[in-house]
């Protein structure tokens, strides 16, 4: 796997990012559509996610929380605005309050997600839009921090395992 | 890596403030105001001469620009009776960084994706 292409564009506060992947596109789509793979991935390993709701459908609800390494949690939902499995799907992003339920602060961030399967191997395209610097800032804090030293020792640890599903 | 992350938390933590970074983008949230950027980046020019190439009142486009220094994307000077304006690229890379930190929590992701479709890959059904 690897990233293949990242544009920003400052002004309209975007974020295109192209990835590709060693598997087919139906094997990608699980790991946004599976709750359990998602939580794998989606926070760093010092701010895990947990989906306590997933509706990956059309117009479906999702609720997460990611905790930080002082027990504190960061509460966001998703609204899944468009399914076309296995090619592409379209959510927004937000947060929530403590009842874990959208709370309007700082707006959504809109989240394109295309996927394209050529010889076997997968690009996955996609688009973040985000509504104000401020929303990005608060993304930023909750999924970057230290983390990246400890993301090695989590992939460590996944790769050690034998089977996981 | 590790001193990439480094850097980002610096960047967010310390370098940018909220306010100041909320003003950076509302104020490059008008195509006017972006055109007002190119200009001033271009070459120093006075407000005069900025509103003639647009079309809407001197007061409006005073407006625009008094939006981007406040946000400090131009900064604007006296000069006898002109008032001069100058870009400021400093500010544009920073709305850039902030991109550019988001782009790193993606860059993760795509890392932890790989690993478990490569650790799962084999009677990965749903």
């Amino acid at each position: 796997m690897s990233v293949i292409s990242v544009q920003t564009d400052p002004e309209n506060l975007t974020l295109t990012l192209v990835a590709e992947f060693a598997a087919k596109k139906e094997r990608v789509w699980q790991v946004w559509e599976d709750p359990r793979q998602l939580e794998r991935w989606w926070g760093p390993p010092t701010w895990p996610a947990t989906f306590v709701r997933h509706e990956f459908v059309e117009g479906g609800d999702c609720r997460y929380y990611m905790s930080g390494p002082d027990g504190e949690k960061a509460r966001g939902w998703w609204k899944i605005l468009s399914v076309n499995q296995p090619d592409g799907f379209e959510f927004q992003d937000g947060f929530a309050g403590d009842d874990g339920e959208p709370s309007g602060f700082l707006g959504t961030t809109t989240c394109v997600v295309k996927l394209e399967e050529q010889d076997g191997k997968t690009r996955m395209t996609s688009v973040s839009s985000f509504e104000s610097a401020e929303q990005l800032e608060e993304m930023i804090k909750m999924g970057m921090e230290e983390g990246m030293r400890e993301a090695a020792g989590q992939i460590d640890a996944i790769l050690a395992e034998t089977s996981v599903r | 890596m590790c001193e990439a992350a480094v850097i980002y938390n610096q960047m967010v933590v310390h370098v940018l403030s909220e306010l100041e970074i909320d003003r950076i983008f509302q104020a490059m949230a008008d195509a006017t105001r972006r055109d007002i950027i190119k200009q001033a980046m271009l070459r120093e020019q006075s407000v005069s001469d900025l509103a003639k190439r647009y079309d809407m009142s001197f007061a409006a486009v005073q407006k625009h620009v008094a939006v981007l220094e406040r946000a400090s994307l131009i900064t604007k000077e006296r000069r006898g009776r002109e008032q001069i304006v100058h870009g400021n690229p400093e500010s544009l890379r920073r709305a850039a960084r902030l991109l550019e930190a988001y782009e790193g929590i993606w860059r993760q992701r795509v890392g932890r994706i790989g690993d478990i479709l490569s650790d799962g890959l084999e009677g990965a059904k749903p």
